[in-house]
Protein backbone atom coordinates (compact mmCIF):
# COMPACT_ATOMS: atom_id res chain seq x y z
CA UNK A 1 0.00 0.00 0.00
CA UNK A 2 1.32 3.31 -1.17
CA UNK A 3 1.05 5.66 1.91
CA UNK A 4 0.99 2.90 5.20
CA UNK A 5 2.61 2.41 8.35
CA UNK A 6 5.04 0.18 6.38
CA UNK A 7 6.83 3.69 4.80
CA UNK A 8 8.59 4.35 7.43
CA UNK A 9 11.73 6.73 6.35
CA UNK A 10 11.61 10.23 8.16
CA UNK A 11 9.37 9.03 11.28
CA UNK A 12 10.83 10.42 14.60
CA UNK A 13 10.43 9.54 17.88
CA UNK A 14 10.92 5.58 17.24
CA UNK A 15 13.06 4.92 19.85
CA UNK A 16 16.68 3.79 20.28
CA UNK A 17 17.90 1.37 18.17
CA UNK A 18 17.90 -2.09 20.07
CA UNK A 19 21.27 -3.57 19.55
CA UNK A 20 21.94 -7.65 20.64
CA UNK A 21 25.29 -9.11 21.20
CA UNK A 22 25.78 -12.83 18.99
CA UNK A 23 22.70 -12.52 17.60
CA UNK A 24 21.33 -15.83 16.24
CA UNK A 25 20.07 -15.89 12.60
CA UNK A 26 16.98 -17.00 13.84
CA UNK A 27 15.31 -16.28 17.50
CA UNK A 28 13.70 -19.18 17.06
CA UNK A 29 13.02 -22.26 15.69
CA UNK A 30 9.48 -21.05 14.00
CA UNK A 31 10.76 -18.29 12.70
CA UNK A 32 13.38 -20.23 10.59
CA UNK A 33 10.80 -22.42 9.45
CA UNK A 34 8.42 -19.01 8.41
CA UNK A 35 11.43 -18.12 5.99
CA UNK A 36 11.81 -21.53 4.63
CA UNK A 37 7.91 -21.59 3.75
CA UNK A 38 7.90 -18.25 2.48
CA UNK A 39 11.00 -19.38 0.13
CA UNK A 40 9.85 -22.75 -0.75
CA UNK A 41 6.98 -21.28 -1.39
CA UNK A 42 8.36 -18.50 -4.02
CA UNK A 43 8.96 -20.80 -6.89
CA UNK A 44 4.98 -22.05 -7.26
CA UNK A 45 4.18 -18.75 -8.43
CA UNK A 46 1.32 -18.42 -7.12
CA UNK A 47 2.76 -14.51 -6.48
CA UNK A 48 5.43 -12.71 -7.21
CA UNK A 49 7.63 -10.73 -4.42
CA UNK A 50 6.15 -7.23 -4.88
CA UNK A 51 2.73 -9.13 -4.61
CA UNK A 52 4.27 -10.75 -1.26
CA UNK A 53 5.25 -7.14 0.15
CA UNK A 54 2.11 -6.01 -1.14
CA UNK A 55 0.82 -8.47 1.22
CA UNK A 56 3.30 -8.20 4.04
CA UNK A 57 3.17 -3.86 4.24
CA UNK A 58 -0.82 -4.11 4.30
CA UNK A 59 -1.02 -6.42 6.89
CA UNK A 60 -4.44 -5.33 9.19
CA UNK A 61 -5.16 -3.44 11.29
CA UNK A 62 -2.10 -1.00 10.50
CA UNK A 63 -0.85 -1.29 14.41
CA UNK A 64 -0.97 -4.95 14.31
CA UNK A 65 2.28 -4.13 11.51
CA UNK A 66 3.95 -1.83 13.70
CA UNK A 67 3.95 -4.09 16.72
CA UNK A 68 4.56 -7.49 14.65
CA UNK A 69 8.45 -8.45 14.43
CA UNK A 70 9.74 -9.86 10.90
CA UNK A 71 8.77 -12.83 10.71
CA UNK A 72 5.98 -12.45 12.30
CA UNK A 73 4.67 -10.15 9.40
CA UNK A 74 6.42 -12.64 6.48
CA UNK A 75 3.91 -15.49 8.59
CA UNK A 76 0.62 -13.59 8.25
CA UNK A 77 1.15 -11.85 4.46
CA UNK A 78 1.86 -15.75 3.95
CA UNK A 79 -1.54 -17.19 4.79
CA UNK A 80 -3.22 -14.17 3.11
CA UNK A 81 -1.64 -14.76 0.19
CA UNK A 82 -2.04 -18.75 0.15
CA UNK A 83 -6.27 -17.82 1.52
CA UNK A 84 -6.90 -15.26 -1.39
CA UNK A 85 -5.36 -18.10 -3.87
CA UNK A 86 -8.23 -20.52 -2.57
CA UNK A 87 -5.21 -22.65 -1.53
CA UNK A 88 -6.08 -22.54 2.58
CA UNK A 89 -8.81 -21.80 4.65
CA UNK A 90 -8.52 -20.08 8.10
CA UNK A 91 -10.69 -23.34 9.41
CA UNK A 92 -8.09 -25.47 7.74
CA UNK A 93 -5.32 -23.91 9.62
CA UNK A 94 -7.02 -23.96 12.93
CA UNK A 95 -8.99 -27.63 12.75
CA UNK A 96 -5.44 -28.78 10.73
CA UNK A 97 -8.03 -31.23 8.86
CA UNK A 98 -8.29 -30.12 5.19
CA UNK A 99 -11.30 -29.26 3.83
CA UNK A 100 -10.65 -27.75 0.54
CA UNK A 101 -10.76 -29.80 -2.18
CA UNK A 102 -7.50 -30.62 -4.04
CA UNK A 103 -6.72 -28.39 -6.46
CA UNK A 104 -5.13 -30.62 -9.25
CA UNK A 105 -3.61 -27.55 -11.36
CA UNK A 106 -1.70 -27.10 -8.37
CA UNK A 107 2.25 -26.58 -9.03
CA UNK A 108 4.65 -29.12 -7.19
CA UNK A 109 6.63 -28.72 -4.39
CA UNK A 110 10.11 -27.60 -4.79
CA UNK A 111 12.60 -29.92 -4.08
CA UNK A 112 15.68 -29.41 -2.03
CA UNK A 113 17.77 -29.19 -4.75
CA UNK A 114 15.37 -26.91 -6.81
CA UNK A 115 15.33 -24.53 -3.53
CA UNK A 116 19.08 -24.51 -3.37
CA UNK A 117 19.88 -24.13 -6.70
CA UNK A 118 17.35 -20.81 -6.86
CA UNK A 119 19.26 -19.52 -3.34
CA UNK A 120 22.67 -20.17 -5.38
CA UNK A 121 21.41 -18.61 -8.74
CA UNK A 122 18.83 -15.76 -7.04
CA UNK A 123 16.45 -14.26 -9.33
CA UNK A 124 17.12 -11.39 -10.67
CA UNK A 125 14.49 -8.50 -11.68
CA UNK A 126 16.59 -7.03 -14.09
CA UNK A 127 14.62 -7.18 -17.60
CA UNK A 128 16.87 -7.77 -20.41
CA UNK A 129 15.16 -4.86 -23.17
CA UNK A 130 15.93 -2.35 -24.93
CA UNK A 131 14.25 0.52 -23.93
CA UNK A 132 15.03 4.28 -23.72
CA UNK A 133 16.41 5.81 -20.23
CA UNK A 134 14.23 9.10 -19.64
CA UNK A 135 17.26 10.20 -17.69
CA UNK A 136 20.86 10.92 -17.84
CA UNK A 137 23.49 11.04 -14.91
CA UNK A 138 23.76 14.31 -13.58
CA UNK A 139 19.79 15.16 -14.47
CA UNK A 140 18.08 17.63 -11.86
CA UNK A 141 15.07 15.72 -11.16
CA UNK A 142 11.64 16.43 -9.21
CA UNK A 143 10.01 13.35 -7.84
CA UNK A 144 5.96 12.82 -8.55
CA UNK A 145 3.30 14.02 -5.99
CA UNK A 146 1.53 10.69 -6.23
CA UNK A 147 -0.51 8.79 -3.86
CA UNK A 148 -1.13 5.31 -5.72
CA UNK A 149 -4.01 3.29 -3.31
CA UNK A 150 -1.66 0.06 -4.25
CA UNK A 151 2.05 -0.96 -3.99
CA UNK A 152 4.53 1.27 -4.86
CA UNK A 153 8.31 1.51 -3.87
CA UNK A 154 8.64 5.72 -4.07
CA UNK A 155 8.55 6.07 -0.30
CA UNK A 156 6.51 9.58 0.80
CA UNK A 157 9.64 11.08 2.45
CA UNK A 158 10.86 11.69 -1.55
CA UNK A 159 7.66 12.96 -3.15
CA UNK A 160 7.59 16.59 -4.77
CA UNK A 161 11.56 16.67 -3.79
CA UNK A 162 13.96 17.64 -5.99
CA UNK A 163 17.39 15.28 -7.09
CA UNK A 164 19.96 14.51 -9.16
CA UNK A 165 20.14 11.35 -11.16
CA UNK A 166 23.09 9.85 -10.15
CA UNK A 167 23.58 6.27 -11.78
CA UNK A 168 21.35 4.36 -14.26
CA UNK A 169 20.96 0.97 -13.12
CA UNK A 170 19.78 -0.69 -16.18
CA UNK A 171 15.98 -1.68 -16.86
CA UNK A 172 14.22 -3.47 -14.21
CA UNK A 173 10.54 -4.79 -13.49
CA UNK A 174 8.45 -1.94 -11.88
CA UNK A 175 7.06 -3.19 -8.72
CA UNK A 176 3.54 -0.81 -8.84
CA UNK A 177 2.30 -3.15 -11.96
CA UNK A 178 3.62 -6.03 -11.18
CA UNK A 179 2.09 -6.19 -7.99
CA UNK A 180 -0.93 -5.89 -9.47
CA UNK A 181 -1.20 -8.09 -12.28
CA UNK A 182 2.30 -9.43 -13.18
CA UNK A 183 2.42 -6.99 -15.92
CA UNK A 184 6.24 -5.86 -16.10
CA UNK A 185 6.18 -2.72 -17.27
CA UNK A 186 10.16 -2.66 -17.57
CA UNK A 187 11.82 0.70 -17.30
CA UNK A 188 14.96 2.24 -15.74
CA UNK A 189 15.94 2.51 -12.21
CA UNK A 190 18.29 5.01 -11.10
CA UNK A 191 20.09 6.26 -8.15
CA UNK A 192 18.95 9.23 -7.19
CA UNK A 193 20.61 11.52 -4.75
CA UNK A 194 18.53 14.28 -2.57
CA UNK A 195 20.22 16.23 0.00
CA UNK A 196 19.55 16.15 3.32
CA UNK A 197 18.32 19.88 3.24
CA UNK A 198 15.70 19.02 0.36
CA UNK A 199 13.95 16.22 2.62
CA UNK A 200 14.41 17.29 5.60
CA UNK A 201 14.62 21.25 5.52
CA UNK A 202 16.86 24.33 7.11
CA UNK A 203 18.20 22.48 10.29
CA UNK A 204 19.32 19.06 8.30
CA UNK A 205 23.20 18.57 7.71
CA UNK A 206 24.64 20.42 4.70
CA UNK A 207 27.34 17.78 3.58
CA UNK A 208 24.77 14.68 3.77
CA UNK A 209 22.50 13.02 1.08
CA UNK A 210 19.69 10.33 0.81
CA UNK A 211 20.00 8.17 -1.92
CA UNK A 212 17.32 6.01 -3.38
CA UNK A 213 16.63 3.92 -6.38
CA UNK A 214 13.97 5.38 -8.35
CA UNK A 215 12.25 4.07 -11.68
CA UNK A 216 11.27 6.45 -14.45
CA UNK A 217 7.76 7.17 -14.35
CA UNK A 218 8.56 8.21 -10.41
CA UNK A 219 9.57 11.99 -11.93
CA UNK A 220 10.02 14.79 -14.04
CA UNK A 221 13.00 16.49 -15.45
CA UNK A 222 13.63 20.00 -13.91
CA UNK B 1 9.05 -11.79 19.09
CA UNK B 2 7.03 -10.65 22.29
CA UNK B 3 4.50 -13.66 21.25
CA UNK B 4 7.47 -16.04 22.06
CA UNK B 5 8.92 -15.17 25.35
CA UNK B 6 6.91 -18.00 27.31
CA UNK B 7 10.28 -20.57 27.50
CA UNK B 8 9.67 -20.48 31.14
CA UNK B 9 6.55 -23.41 30.36
CA UNK B 10 8.29 -25.43 29.05
CA UNK B 11 6.29 -27.66 26.59
CA UNK B 12 3.44 -24.80 26.38
CA UNK B 13 3.58 -24.14 22.98
CA UNK B 14 3.33 -19.82 22.14
CA UNK B 15 0.09 -19.54 19.47
CA UNK B 16 2.68 -18.50 17.10
CA UNK B 17 4.55 -21.39 17.13
CA UNK B 18 1.10 -23.52 16.95
CA UNK B 19 0.19 -21.46 13.64
CA UNK B 20 3.50 -21.96 11.55
CA UNK B 21 3.47 -25.69 12.26
CA UNK B 22 -0.27 -25.85 11.15
CA UNK B 23 0.80 -24.00 8.25
CA UNK B 24 3.96 -25.91 7.61
CA UNK B 25 1.31 -29.06 8.08
CA UNK B 26 -1.23 -28.10 5.35
CA UNK B 27 1.13 -26.97 3.03
CA UNK B 28 2.94 -30.66 3.13
CA UNK B 29 -0.64 -32.25 3.10
CA UNK B 30 -1.29 -30.06 -0.11
CA UNK B 31 2.00 -31.23 -1.64
CA UNK B 32 2.80 -27.39 -1.60
CA UNK B 33 5.82 -28.04 0.57
CA UNK B 34 8.38 -30.63 0.46
CA UNK B 35 9.79 -30.45 4.18
CA UNK B 36 13.30 -31.80 3.69
CA UNK B 37 13.69 -28.48 1.28
CA UNK B 38 12.66 -25.96 4.39
CA UNK B 39 15.31 -28.00 6.28
CA UNK B 40 18.35 -27.40 3.42
CA UNK B 41 16.74 -23.69 3.81
CA UNK B 42 17.25 -22.79 7.11
CA UNK B 43 20.52 -24.93 7.21
CA UNK B 44 21.75 -22.58 3.98
CA UNK B 45 21.05 -19.68 5.67
CA UNK B 46 22.08 -20.78 9.54
CA UNK B 47 25.25 -22.45 8.28
CA UNK B 48 26.30 -21.15 4.44
CA UNK B 49 25.70 -17.70 3.81
CA UNK B 50 26.70 -14.75 6.48
CA UNK B 51 28.48 -11.92 7.28
CA UNK B 52 31.41 -14.16 6.63
CA UNK B 53 31.28 -13.95 2.79
CA UNK B 54 30.90 -10.02 2.66
CA UNK B 55 34.09 -10.22 4.99
CA UNK B 56 36.16 -12.23 2.22
CA UNK B 57 35.43 -9.87 -0.03
CA UNK B 58 36.27 -6.84 1.87
CA UNK B 59 39.07 -8.15 2.57
CA UNK B 60 40.53 -9.01 -1.03
CA UNK B 61 39.61 -5.35 -2.04
CA UNK B 62 41.91 -4.22 0.87
CA UNK B 63 44.48 -6.38 -0.54
CA UNK B 64 44.19 -6.49 -4.29
CA UNK B 65 43.64 -2.21 -5.70
CA UNK B 66 42.51 -4.35 -9.14
CA UNK B 67 40.07 -5.92 -7.46
CA UNK B 68 38.71 -3.24 -5.91
CA UNK B 69 38.33 -1.45 -8.76
CA UNK B 70 36.01 -4.59 -10.62
CA UNK B 71 34.53 -4.68 -7.38
CA UNK B 72 33.20 -0.79 -7.63
CA UNK B 73 32.32 -0.86 -10.95
CA UNK B 74 30.46 -4.71 -10.90
CA UNK B 75 29.92 -5.30 -7.88
CA UNK B 76 27.72 -8.26 -8.52
CA UNK B 77 30.50 -9.69 -11.01
CA UNK B 78 33.50 -9.28 -8.88
CA UNK B 79 31.41 -10.83 -5.80
CA UNK B 80 31.14 -13.86 -7.87
CA UNK B 81 34.37 -14.11 -8.51
CA UNK B 82 34.73 -15.04 -4.99
CA UNK B 83 31.71 -17.72 -5.75
CA UNK B 84 29.52 -15.87 -3.81
CA UNK B 85 25.77 -15.82 -5.99
CA UNK B 86 22.33 -16.14 -5.52
CA UNK B 87 19.02 -14.65 -4.08
CA UNK B 88 18.88 -11.36 -2.98
CA UNK B 89 22.60 -10.82 -4.40
CA UNK B 90 21.78 -10.59 -8.21
CA UNK B 91 22.68 -7.08 -8.61
CA UNK B 92 24.64 -5.92 -5.97
CA UNK B 93 26.84 -2.35 -5.66
CA UNK B 94 29.62 -1.52 -3.01
CA UNK B 95 30.02 1.70 -2.33
CA UNK B 96 33.34 2.77 -0.73
CA UNK B 97 33.69 4.46 2.32
CA UNK B 98 36.56 7.15 2.94
CA UNK B 99 37.79 9.37 5.11
CA UNK B 100 35.84 11.84 3.84
CA UNK B 101 32.41 9.85 2.93
CA UNK B 102 30.36 7.40 4.88
CA UNK B 103 27.87 5.35 3.02
CA UNK B 104 25.45 3.42 5.20
CA UNK B 105 22.83 1.34 4.43
CA UNK B 106 19.02 1.00 5.08
CA UNK B 107 15.60 -0.24 3.19
CA UNK B 108 13.10 1.91 5.05
CA UNK B 109 9.55 0.41 2.90
CA UNK B 110 10.54 -3.31 4.18
CA UNK B 111 14.34 -4.22 5.06
CA UNK B 112 16.23 -5.45 1.60
CA UNK B 113 19.49 -6.54 2.37
CA UNK B 114 22.53 -8.24 0.46
CA UNK B 115 21.74 -11.91 1.50
CA UNK B 116 24.59 -13.46 -0.59
CA UNK B 117 27.25 -11.56 0.79
CA UNK B 118 25.64 -10.61 4.53
CA UNK B 119 23.16 -13.65 5.49
CA UNK B 120 19.81 -12.71 6.93
CA UNK B 121 19.57 -9.25 8.59
CA UNK B 122 19.82 -8.49 12.01
CA UNK B 123 16.84 -7.58 14.45
CA UNK B 124 17.85 -3.79 14.25
CA UNK B 125 18.04 -3.82 10.67
CA UNK B 126 14.67 -4.64 10.47
CA UNK B 127 13.72 -2.84 13.34
CA UNK B 128 11.21 0.49 13.13
CA UNK B 129 13.56 2.85 14.63
CA UNK B 130 16.52 1.95 12.09
CA UNK B 131 13.76 1.98 9.17
CA UNK B 132 12.50 5.40 10.25
CA UNK B 133 15.20 7.13 11.62
CA UNK B 134 18.21 6.60 10.11
CA UNK B 135 17.61 8.62 7.16
CA UNK B 136 16.61 11.70 8.72
CA UNK B 137 19.05 11.52 11.46
CA UNK B 138 22.24 9.05 10.43
CA UNK B 139 24.36 10.89 12.72
CA UNK B 140 22.11 10.19 15.57
CA UNK B 141 21.55 6.60 14.72
CA UNK B 142 25.43 6.09 14.17
CA UNK B 143 26.06 7.57 17.53
CA UNK B 144 24.09 4.56 19.05
CA UNK B 145 26.21 2.15 17.14
CA UNK B 146 28.84 4.22 18.72
CA UNK B 147 29.96 5.77 16.01
CA UNK B 148 30.58 9.44 15.56
CA UNK B 149 31.41 10.65 12.63
CA UNK B 150 33.26 14.49 12.51
CA UNK B 151 31.16 17.00 10.74
CA UNK B 152 33.05 17.47 7.61
CA UNK B 153 32.29 13.50 6.69
CA UNK B 154 29.42 13.42 4.22
CA UNK B 155 27.02 11.02 5.36
CA UNK B 156 25.31 9.09 2.34
CA UNK B 157 22.57 6.94 3.34
CA UNK B 158 21.14 4.66 0.88
CA UNK B 159 17.56 3.78 0.81
CA UNK B 160 17.35 0.05 -0.85
CA UNK B 161 14.11 0.47 -2.92
CA UNK B 162 14.53 -1.72 -5.60
CA UNK B 163 15.75 -4.91 -6.59
CA UNK B 164 19.71 -3.54 -5.78
CA UNK B 165 21.54 -4.17 -2.99
CA UNK B 166 24.29 -2.17 -1.41
CA UNK B 167 27.47 -3.47 0.26
CA UNK B 168 29.85 -0.89 1.73
CA UNK B 169 33.27 -1.55 1.82
CA UNK B 170 34.64 -0.23 5.12
CA UNK B 171 37.71 1.51 5.42
CA UNK B 172 40.69 -0.40 5.74
CA UNK B 173 41.74 -0.23 9.39
CA UNK B 174 45.75 1.19 10.09
CA UNK B 175 48.00 -1.85 10.17
CA UNK B 176 46.03 -3.86 7.32
CA UNK B 177 49.01 -3.89 5.34
CA UNK B 178 50.95 -6.28 7.15
CA UNK B 179 48.08 -8.61 7.33
CA UNK B 180 47.38 -11.25 4.76
CA UNK B 181 43.27 -11.79 3.72
CA UNK B 182 42.29 -14.37 5.68
CA UNK B 183 43.64 -12.63 9.02
CA UNK B 184 41.83 -9.38 7.60
CA UNK B 185 38.68 -11.22 6.41
CA UNK B 186 38.09 -12.05 9.98
CA UNK B 187 37.95 -8.89 11.44
CA UNK B 188 35.38 -7.21 9.32
CA UNK B 189 32.16 -6.83 10.72
CA UNK B 190 29.05 -7.34 9.84
CA UNK B 191 28.00 -4.05 10.96
CA UNK B 192 30.92 -2.21 8.83
CA UNK B 193 29.71 -3.41 5.46
CA UNK B 194 25.81 -2.50 6.17
CA UNK B 195 27.97 1.05 7.04
CA UNK B 196 27.21 1.21 10.99
CA UNK B 197 30.65 0.60 12.23
CA UNK B 198 34.31 1.09 11.41
CA UNK B 199 36.75 -1.69 11.53
CA UNK B 200 39.51 -1.53 14.05
CA UNK B 201 42.21 -3.91 14.67
CA UNK B 202 42.33 -3.67 18.46
CA UNK B 203 39.00 -3.92 19.57
CA UNK B 204 36.91 -6.83 17.66
CA UNK B 205 33.20 -5.37 18.49
CA UNK B 206 30.70 -7.88 18.78
CA UNK B 207 27.76 -7.86 17.08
Amino acid sequence: MMNGVHDMGGIQNMGPIELEDNEPVFHYEWEGRVFALNMATGPLRLWNLDMKRQATESMQPPERYLGASYYERWLESLIKLFKERGVITEEELVTGKIKLKEITEMPSAASPDEVLALMGKGRSARVKTNIKPRFKVGDKIVTRNINIPTHTRLPRYVRGKCGRIERDHGVFIFPDTHSQNWEQSPQHVYVVSFTARELWGPDASLRDKVLVDLWDSYMDII
Amino acid sequence: MKHSDNSDHGSELDPIEIRVRALESLLVEKKLVDRAALDVLVDYFENKVGPMNGAQVVARAWKDPNYKERLLKDGSGAIAELGFTGFQGEDLIVVENTPAVHNVVVCTLCSCYPWSVLGLPPAWYKSNAYRARVVIEPREVLKEFGLELHEDVEVKVWDSTSEIRYLVLPEAPQGAVDMGEDELAKVVTRNSMIGTAKVFLQTMEKE
